[in-house]
């Protein structure tokens, strides 16, 4: 792999760029590896590099159907916070964003964290008080957030509305260190490091059956043929229950669609992300200039990638409401993502039925943010066979038990 | 110089002068024209600068495909940034600046980005600001931000003047483009009788057959468009918009159509624009091609445009792009624009050919005009700075490292073949086939998008469809099928025959020349607002980004403001031959929505400020705002937090209605509260599914406090429900859960019990409620005179209903404070008057209204939960020590299941308890009790919370109820709070009721 610097870009500029290599391998499947992750998003990426990196596991295929990134990675609106509620969810969004903090460094892949911060802004009384609590519960966690005041909402962001006619900002909880990351480079990145590694990122392969012997995994079968596996990582998003299903066990997990939008690239206007979850909706401004806008998701299970318009009209108002000066902007792009919801809206990073089998899924509208942590604690799951103690609370058995991890306590958007 | 000739201009308005502003200068158009065509005609070819390196740019185009010539359109509280002079009709005190600047447009400084391309190539900020690790925020990437975007963002302050609409509208057949194909299908379809809408992204019919020369029955072009629009004008079944562009195809259907209303003549009252929601049986788009630049070096300069735009410029404007103008092509249909332009007067040194031969009847007929033709030729680089000056041209198969001709010029058409116009196809599902012949992506007719049956519900015609010859044939059996597919049958006459010459097949020369250097590729453009280059494109295939999306992605093409309508086929070419694949095997990237950028006020459609959503007020909500009512949000009602007298700050007031309440009389405005009316044979039945407590058992004319959970076993709502009789419960809800609570009736009833025979209807906006409390309750009613309503008449958890002074009163014997206290409701007319009445009749006893912090102290005090507080979503009955409360006699219930499992039965649960620290402070929100030690994720380990904290005006000390481990078992014990700032609160254990515990306040 080559080192990249501005010291390489100046000597590649001297020979006409020629020398840069791929940036990961696309090599033929082998037979069978030790470990097989479907999926090649970023959760997918960052657990074979965490199985690599931490635990010299490197005879590894990460089988992605389509283009690596091209699922949630590549859809997402970045927002990258760590200030959840619940110790367990705390516990690992926080190790991610630490991660986040060096992974440019640590993949030498730019993937432009960008510690600008968040805030989630409370717009009535019992919004308030959610957020004191979790200001409270944060402190205790080890998650640095402020709950502050309306005039300092304004002095971070000039354009909001603090006294809309309908729901005035009563004040925002803070987290200076969230921010946001260039969504693609994570993939990217992950890719390239994996590659390096000697690991096999296989895309255009689809996974189509997973095939085992007395009930431990032996390995898939996809459009390139049946590959062998010790274990398998299922780490597919919003295909989780079809995955689920060709390993023979059940999922408590929905597959619905979520939306986004940017406008078009304007001069920056706003340096922080802000989410306003009473009104459903929030907005950043990425490096290129463009607001960058998401809102809630469909109501109904679907897979084809595309959601209802009338979210995007719902989000836009809540957010015309919120920064008037929007109005005259215009609307560049719509997409969709299909999201895995669990009922408690977090995740699951669990054993399944099936035997040397693993899962990790249900990140929801929310992942992103989570993209190295829950790398990080797969990898652990699927080296050692057993969670450590951050994936240990996100079983999939949790609900069968009622040990839910509920989020939406505390936000009515999960991003 | 671009100029203004003499005559000609088919669709502009000599008599009309019309005067606007650049960036300061006054200029002046003619009406009907375009602001592209006004700058045009006043020389004005520089127009802006591009994102990266910022070089300067021109227009390139002439419609919505435009990439380059952005600008910021108006002042103040109406300017909007990047709008494109190409589709923008000049008005009178128009005003317009360039962007992406500085200090200026012909001076910019960031242009030095442009001086260190081999720098700056596609991706190289992947692979640099790595080290130092801080400096990525605090250096890079704010000076990466400060260069980006596009226009000026809107001052902070602006608030859009303008209004916006929406509206929804239904049609058998949509057809979605107004050029001759669009007109025809239109025409086909109405006459079989289906109602049909046509829409037209211009100001004008026709499209580009008028400037093509196409002839239609031996007359020109236009001739036919007006009869045709003159006979669609007359059908009543026949929808015609202007300036209504489709924007997007949503499944079933669903089309949103952008209609600038009155961008082009601000100041009447009309809306800026309107959002059409159209439901369409089946669609047409009739969408048209988009021409496609040539990538040769230079390609990029101000005065290279589109070979089709010149022509439009010319023949509908009447404006030249220059003086002497050289062709480029790799097709005849440039030649149109050769001829065009000599017969305009304007000089043409050449038509440069990349093809070997050419010889179709344009290619002659420009011969004959005495237009001189190189073929087997191309563009090696143009010549110029910030325009234009000459072009080297340089043999086709060559390197390109020398000339062969040289021709001064101050413009250069080009044509690169044309692209259909395939977006509102695809956006729903719809599939591509590559057309070898004239290379390009059309519509694959088998392979459309699916309506709910299965079958096809969009259908494409004209060039939009690939059809490069004569369209009206194709374009009346799309229409005709359309309308049959929907059912119609008529059969309308036979189509008109349009008349295009012959034209020879283009080659597929995507690079001018075919094998140039790399000092070349570096400097032809492919995305020309992004600045992405054929040699962008080229580096992301070598390092492995070879999706299609990768590259898209690596390098930025195609994510400009026009979405790659120019540069997409063409870096797809490139990226495919640097892959050695064939176009189709790349694919092309997803068409999204929408076609061009809609305005986001559009898309709000006017549901902002203080319609953002409906305001539901009580029958109350004028007298709590002439009374100094601080207003809370609650759902989409706005209550009283408290009323402010003079002299108080928010904590005396809710103080003083506290006390009040306690010793006199105090008035609650409780009419948000869910009043939801069950009823039905099985109404029985269904309560005792939906409550975790037996309803079925309550006897008409009482009341019984119930619990509602979700599937999980948690603690959902709470509220009193009244049996009205045998067969009729009125379900009380929270102010906010009542509309969830009438949802989830709803959900049970319609999907799982539809068999059972009850109905549900939300009245809750139908009764005034209000809550009188205090020991001099019952005093105030019997002033009113009425119904009896002493303690042996109407005793604790009782309702009755009668005339209460004067008043269709119900009364419910029931208290959520603790006090004596009668819920009264009436008709919502008569709301205003009865609160006016107890306040004229109680004024002696001390009656006074309070709010919701009020409501929320007394409550607390007593120790009774408030759902939102006590519960979060993740606590069950049993949590709060309502045990009581299920029933143990029901075979099921809502929740029953869901409460049984191990988590939920666990004895470790956290459970209700009350407070008090041990100074008599007020505990913080949600502050946790510490154990001292920590989770295995070194997170500080926890054993309680608080869930209520107030100031409590009676005991005159905090009280707070929380959550504890083992919280009942551990009274008297002191627990310490974190609260902010590292400080360690302590604060004792003890019974959440502080007051009145033996109730005997409440049921005197
Ligand atoms: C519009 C939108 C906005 C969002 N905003 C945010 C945000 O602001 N912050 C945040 O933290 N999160 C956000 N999210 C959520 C976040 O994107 C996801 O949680 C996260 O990206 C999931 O990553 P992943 O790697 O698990 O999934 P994906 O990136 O979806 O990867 C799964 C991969 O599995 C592949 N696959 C599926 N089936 C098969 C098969 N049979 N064989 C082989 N491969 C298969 C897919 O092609 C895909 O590449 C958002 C999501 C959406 C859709």
């Amino acid at each position: 792999m080559k080192h990249y610097s501005a010291f390489a870009i100046a000597r590649e500029a001297f020979r006409q760029h020629t020398g840069w290599g791929r940036a990961w391998a696309s090599p033929e499947p082998r037979k069978s590896y030790d470990v097989i992750i479907v999926g090649a998003g970023g959760h997918g990426l960052a657990t074979a590099y965490y199985l690599g990196h931490r635990y010299g596991i490197k005879n590894v295929a990460i089988i992605e159907k389509g283009w690596l990134g091209g699922g949630n990675t590549g859809r997402n609106t970045t927002i990258i916070r760590s200030n959840y509620l619940q110790d367990p969810s705390a516990a690992i969004y926080e190790k991610s964003r630490s991660l986040y903090e060096t992974m440019s460094q640590d993949l030498n892949y730019n993937v432009m964290f960008s510690p600008r911060g968040v805030m989630m802004l409370a717009q009535t009384e019992h919004e308030k008080r959610g957020y004191l609590r979790t200001e409270r519960a944060n402190a205790l966690q080890g998650v640095e957030t402020r709950f502050i005041s309306p005039a300092e909402v304004k002095k971070l962001v000039p354009i909001i509305n603090l006294d809309g006619p309908r729901y005035p900002v009563l004040g925002a909880l803070w987290q200076a260190r969230g921010g946001t990351a260039r969504h693609d480079a994570v993939a990217w990145g992950y890719a390239r490091a994996c590659s390096a590694m000697g690991m096999h990122v296989i895309e255009q392969c689809a996974v189509t059956g997973v095939t085992s012997e007395n009930g431990m995994v032996t390995g898939v079968n996809t459009t390139k043929g049946h590959i062998g596996c010790n274990k398998l990582g299922i780490v597919v998003a919003g295909h989780s229950g079809a995955l689920a299903d060709m390993a023979g066990f059940r999922l408590p997990v929905e597959s619905v669609a979520l939306q986004a939008l940017v406008s078009e690239p304007i001069k920056p206007c706003m340096d922080v992300v802000v989410m306003a979850n009473t009104v459903h909706g929030y907005m950043s401004q990425s490096d290129k200039g463009e607001m960058v806008i998401g809102g809630g998701a469909d109501g109904f299970n679907n897979y084809t990638q595309r959601g209802s318009w009338h979210h995007i009209e719902e989000t836009v108002r809540a957010l015309v409401e919120t920064f008037p000066m929007i109005s005259r902007l215009k609307m560049l792009r719509q997409w969709g993502g299909i999201v895995d919801m669990t009922g408690d809206r977090s995740p699951i990073i669990s054993k399944t039925p099936l035997g040397n089998c693993f899962i990790n899924c249900g990140w929801g509208t929310g992942g992103f943010k989570a993209t190295p942590g829950s790398g990080y604690a797969m990898a652990e799951l699927v080296a050692k066979g057993e969670p450590g103690p951050l994936a240990e609370a996100f079983s999939m058995f949790r609900f069968r038990e009622g040990r839910f991890i509920d989020e939406s306590v505390a936000a009515g958007v999960a991003h | 110089m671009s100029h203004r000739l003499k005559t000609g201009g088919r669709l502009i308005d000599r008599s009309r002068d019309v005067k606007f502003t650049f960036n300061g200068k006054h200029m002046k158009g003619f009406a009907g024209e375009t602001l592209a065509a006004s700058l045009l005609a006043n020389g004005q070819t520089l127009l802006g600068r591009s994102f990266k390196y910022h070089r300067p740019r021109g227009i390139v185009a002439s419609g919505a495909e435009e990439p380059n010539a952005l600008v910021g359109l108006g002042k103040g509280d109406r300017y909007e940034p990047n709008q494109r002079v190409t589709t923008t009709e000049v008005f009178d005190g128009l005003t317009c600046e360039t962007q992406n600047h500085w200090p200026s447009l012909d001076f910019d400084l960031l242009a030095v980005n442009s001086l260190v391309p081999q720098f700056l190539t596609a991706g190289f900020y992947y692979k640099t600001f790595l080290r130092p690790r801080a400096f990525w925020k605090h250096v890079y990437e704010p000076v990466i931000r400060k260069s980006a975007g596009l226009g000026k963002a809107p001052s902070p302050d602006a608030r859009d003047p303008d209004s916006y609409e929406q509206i929804y509208a239904f049609c058998d057949v949509l057809i979605i483009g107004g050029g001759i194909a669009g007109l025809q299908a239109a025409l086909s379809a109405a006459e079989t009788g289906a109602r049909v809408a046509l829409w037209e992204q211009t100001a004008h019919w026709g499209g580009r057959a008028p400037v093509d020369g196409v002839t239609i029955d031996g007359q020109d072009a236009d001739a036919w468009v007006a009869a045709t629009i003159a006979k669609l004008e007359a059908m009543d079944n026949v929808h015609l918009r202007l300036r209504c562009m489709g924007a997007g195809v949503h499944d079933h259907g669903y089309v949103l159509g952008y209609e600038r209303v009155s961008d082009h003549a601000p100041g009447t009252d009309a809306p800026r624009h309107r959002l059409w929601r159209m439901r369409a049986g089946q669609i047409v788009t009739a969408t048209g091609a988009i021409e496609r630049p040539l990538s040769f070096a230079g390609n990029d300069l101000p005065g290279v445009m589109l070979a089709s735009a010149v022509r439009d410029y010319v023949v509908n404007y009447a404006v030249s792009p220059g003086q002497s103008v050289v062709v480029v092509t790799n097709n005849d249909d440039a030649y149109r624009t050769a001829i065009a332009l000599r017969q305009a007067g304007v000089g043409v040194p050449a038509v440069v050919d990349a093809r070997a031969e050419a010889n179709g009847p344009l290619v002659a007929e420009a011969r004959a005009a005495g237009i001189t033709v190189l073929t087997g030729k191309g563009i090696r680089k143009v010549k110029g700075g910030k325009k234009v000056t000459g072009v080297e041209i340089c043999r086709i198969d060559s390197k390109g490292t020398a000339f062969t001709e040289v021709f001064d010029c101050d413009a250069v058409a080009m044509s690169g073949g044309w692209s259909p116009v395939v977006h509102l196809w695809s956006h729903c599902g719809g599939k591509l086939v590559w057309d070898d012949t004239h290379h390009f992506f059309r519509p694959d007719a088998s392979r459309p998008p699916l309506g709910a049956d299965g079958a096809g519900f969009v259908r494409a015609c004209g060039s939009a469809d690939g059809e490069m010859g004569a369209v009206l044939m194709g374009a009346h059996e799309a229409g005709l099928a359309a309308a049959k597919a929907t059912g119609a049958s008529g059969t309308p006459p036979a189509p008109a025959t349009d008349q295009v010459p012959d034209m020879a097949p283009m080659d597929a020369v995507w690079m001018m020349p075919r094998n140039a250097e790399y000092d070349l590729r570096m400097k032809m453009w492919l995305d020309y607002q992004n600045d992405v280059k054929v040699s962008d494109v080229q580096l992301a295939a070598r390092e492995g980004y070879q999706s299609v999306e990768h590259t898209k992605r690596y390098t930025t093409l195609g994510m400009a403001t026009d979405q790659g309508k120019l540069s997409n086929i063409n870096g797809l070419a490139i990226l495919s031959d640097a892959l050695g694949q064939p176009i189709p095997a790349t694919g092309t990237t997803t068409f999204r929505p929408p076609y061009t950028p809609i305005s986001i006020g559009a898309i709000a459609g006017g549901a902002t400020g203080p319609v953002f959503q409906p305001l539901r007020r009580t029958p109350l909500y004028d007298w709590h705002a002439e009374n100094g009512a601080d207003w809370e949000p609650v759902g989409q009602w706005r209550r009283p937090y408290t009323y402010i007298r003079a002299g108080e700050d928010r904590h005396k007031a809710v103080n003083r209605e506290v006390t009040n309440a306690r010793t006199n009389i105090g008035l609650l405005d409780a009419s948000t509260l869910g009043k939801i009316l069950v009823s039905g044979p099985d109404a029985g039945r269904f309560m005792d599914m939906l409550y975790t407590n037996m309803m079925s058992t309550l006897k008409p004319g009482k009341c019984r406090y119930g619990l509602m959970c979700n599937e999980n076993g948690f603690l959902m709502d709470d509220g009193v429900v009244a049996r009205l009789s045998d067969d009729a419960f009125l379900v009380h809800t929270t102010s906010g859960g009542a509309d969830h609570v009438h949802g989830w009736m709803e959900d049970w009833l319609q999907c799982e019990w539809w068999d059972w025979k009850v109905h549900t209807v939300n009245l809750t906006e139908q009764f005034a409620q209000i809550a009188v409390v205090g020991p001099k309750a019952r005093q105030l009613l019997e002033r009113l005179g009425g119904m009896d309503v002493s303690r042996d008449a109407l005793k604790f958890m009782e309702w009755s209903e009668g005339r209460l002074g004067g008043f269709d009163a119900r009364v419910f014997r029931i208290s959520f404070s603790g006090e004596l206290s009668f819920e009264i409701a009436v008709p919502a007319s008569q709301g205003r008057a009865f609160w006016d009445r107890l306040l004229a009749e109680g004024a002696d006893l001390g009656v006074m209204p309070y709010g919701t912090e009020a409501l929320h102290i007394l409550r607390a005090e007593k120790g009774f939960i408030m759902i939102g507080d006590e519960t979060d979503g993740t606590v069950i009955p049993q949590d709060l020590n309502l045990n009581w409360a299920i029933s143990k006699k029901k075979d099921d219930f809502l929740g029953k299941r869901g409460m049984e499992r191990e988590a939920m039965v666990h004895p470790d649960r956290w459970k209700l308890v009350g407070l008090e620290t041990l100074d008599g402070s007020v505990l913080p929100h949600g502050a946790l009790a510490v154990t001292g030690g920590k989770t295995a994720n070194k997170q500080a380990e926890t054993e309680g919370r608080v869930t209520s904290t107030y100031y409590s005006p009676t005991l005159k000390r905090g009280i707070a109820m929380g959550l504890v481990r083992h919280g009942p078992n551990r009274m008297g014990e002191v627990l310490e709070f974190a609260g902010p700032n590292d400080a360690r609160i302590k604060a004792r254990i003890v019974d959440p009721v502080l007051y009145d515990k033996e109730g005997a306040k409440q049921d005197v």
